[in-house]
């Protein structure tokens, strides 16, 4: 039993998201539009057509408004990390560090170089140098998400590593191990891909407001045409890279997974939910069923999740009750092999302290055993291995959802504005202006469904937030909570007030 | 040799004095850098374990009796 306030587990999870999602409003557009800069720029350089030249400073414009408000709202989460997690913080250090320092550097020096000379070197440089630049902020933004989605992936995943019982510290072993992890590998390919829907829906967005207001039509048709190209190949990549995703769920947190799916008991062959209603009141182990209402096309989960269409995919009471027929330990038996590497770690430091050696190092090696149930060690019942299913199934459909609307939305865009009849679709403009906030949608729900749905982890299986957070009052994290939802709403206001003066002047004015 | 670094500033310096929008922008940045490290991490998130503990031994062991609570609690 562990005696943490769980309101205070609660608020300072509620802070670190909340600065998390809205973090993630600007790092995808940036991840995107500054792609979508470096394409229009090099049409530009290669038809030496002024009209993309000033394209490419609108876009650039706006990039830039987004990156300047956006930057250093990471920053607090670091903050968060030492002051509300610390201990947490303290046992992945020697994890983080890398991967965390080498961003921070790599960040550094591409803003300081390539990122003056986009912004300061129209006309001071050659246009295949500008253009250059212009590429290597796209590439080096894009190159820096790598290292925290690496930290992120570990969290989903612990790789590479081994503990340290001296110092209470994961240690690095395998640096390589842990940089191209499965779960860190997919989750980059589908984070900086959604990007580039993000930033492309964006673009949708503020065209067809041009269109509708009948300004700018042919800067917008331009630009509807590129973002349309690039957001229907990345919106493609998208469904790949997130089958990929799924499958690396699937093997390596099949909780997650059953509760994306509101699935409760497990089956072979078992079908996908298209959609459905969640039945709230039910729990594991009860006889209720798991949906009021429910859509589902059969024996596609079971190929999603294993990539073979009979095969079994457990459900959560299988995971949390076990299941012997299928070799599912269940979580009452790995919480007690999980006190069991408490109580031999516990073993251990007395042992230490008592300076008995041989006592510490018999010690040592009984928790080796065990060591890999350890999180579990901490869990007071086994039904709070189970994530918050109604969330996380809700978030993963409504990203689903919208992740198979875009592909469509951006085809029907590059067909119509291809054909020349664009302007012709009053149905489709409307669409088109909220595509941007469809694609910020789908972001924050594809972030609900990685976060919520790997509770009750900070580190999957080895431990849980309720002994990662810090033993700080609960007044003291509603308090610092309170100060970030003002300072960060007054952010937002500034960003969308002189965003959307900049959308107002138009082309002629950055 | 002196005109490579010469003319690096004077790019920067143009550069900064001739933006529109990245004034205003340069203010904010400025700004919200200001509330975050001279306010909230000054004031609001001190890093628990470097304000409460000297070295990292001290810092190991704290961390250590917080992962065995559940032994000790019961014990």
């Amino acid at each position: 039993m562990i005696d943490v306030d769980p309101s205070l587990v609660n608020w300072s999870r509620a802070q670190f998201a909340f600065t998390a999602m809205y973090h993630w409003i600007f790092v995808p557009l940036t991840l995107g539009l500054s792609f979508l800069c470096a394409f229009y720029e090099t049409i530009y350089l290669k038809t030496g057509n002024e009209e993309w030249k000033k394209i490419t400073r609108f876009w650039m414009t706006l990039f830039g408004i987004n990156f300047a408000i956006g930057v250093a709202t990471g920053i607090i989460l670091e903050f968060e990390f030492g002051t509300n997690w610390s201990n947490y913080s303290w046992m992945v250090g020697d994890i983080f560090g890398a991967p965390l320092a080498i961003e921070g550097i790599f960040a550094f020096f591409m803003e300081a170089s390539f990122f003056a000379v986009m912004f300061f070197g129209w006309n001071r440089v050659s246009k295949g140098f500008h253009c250059f630049s212009t590429w290597m902020v796209a590439i080096g933004s894009n190159l820096s998400a790598v290292w925290i989605l690496v930290a992120n992936g570990w969290m989903q995943n612990p790789v590479g590593m081994a503990f340290n019982a001296d110092t209470a510290r994961f240690e690095m072993e395998n640096f390589a191990e842990v940089v191209f992890n499965p779960v860190a590998v997919s989750k980059f390919t589908h984070t900086s891909s959604s990007g580039f829907v993000m930033a492309s829906a964006f673009v949708l967005t503020v065209s067809c407001w041009y269109l509708i207001k009948g300004r700018h039509i042919q800067m917008a048709k331009k630009s509807i045409v590129v973002a349309s190209v690039f957001g229907l190949v990345a919106s493609i990549f998208v469904a790949f890279t997130g089958d990929e995703a799924a499958y690396e769920v699937a093997q390596k947190q099949p909780m997650k997974l059953a509760a994306m799916e509101g699935l409760y008991t497990g089956e072979r062959g078992a079908g996908l939910v298209a959609m459905g209603i969640v039945n709230s009141a039910k729990n594991p182990g009860d006889v209720q069923d798991a949906f009021l209402f429910e859509v589902k096309i059969p024996a596609v989960l079971s190929l999603l999740a294993n990539r073979e269409m009979g095969s079994f995919v457990p459900g959560i009471d299988d995971l949390v009750f076990g299941n012997q027929e299928e070799n599912i330990m269940g979580v009452n038996t790995m919480m007690d092999m999980g006190k069991l590497a408490l109580t031999d770690l516990y073993a251990f430091k007395e042992a230490k302290k008592n300076r008995n050696e041989p006592a510490a190092a018999a010690a040592l090696g009984r928790f080796k055993v065990n060591e890999k149930y350890m999180g579990y060690g901490y869990l007071d019942t086994p039904e709070e291995a189970v994530p918050p299913v109604s969330t996380v199934f809700y978030s993963f459909h409504l990203m689903a959802i919208l992740g198979s609307m875009f592909p469509v939305i951006f085809g029907a865009f590059l067909f119509f504005t291809l054909k020349g009849t664009v302007t012709e679709q009053r149905w489709l403009l409307p669409v088109g202006l909220f595509t941007g906030l469809l694609g910020l949608l789908a972001q924050q729900a594809g972030w609900v469904t990685a976060e919520v749905g790997r509770q009750p982890w900070a580190i999957q299986g080895l431990m849980p937030v309720k002994v990662a957070t810090t033993n700080l009052s609960v007044t003291a994290v509603q308090i610092t909570f309170a100060m970030f939802a003002v300072v960060f709403t007054l952010l937002l206001i500034a960003e969308i007030s002189i965003m959307l003066k900049q959308i107002a002047i138009g082309p002629e004015g950055h | 040799m002196i005109e490579i670094p010469a003319k690096v500033f004077s790019f920067y310096r143009d550069g900064f004095t001739q933006m529109t929008v990245g004034k205003t922008l340069w203010k904010i940045i400025f700004i919200k850098l200001l509330i975050m490290f001279a306010v909230l991490k000054l004031f609001f998130f001190p890093n628990y374990l470097k304000t409460n503990f000297e070295t990292d031994k001290q810092r190991g062991d704290y961390v250590l009796e917080q992962l065995i609570r559940p032994v000790t609690n019961t014990n």
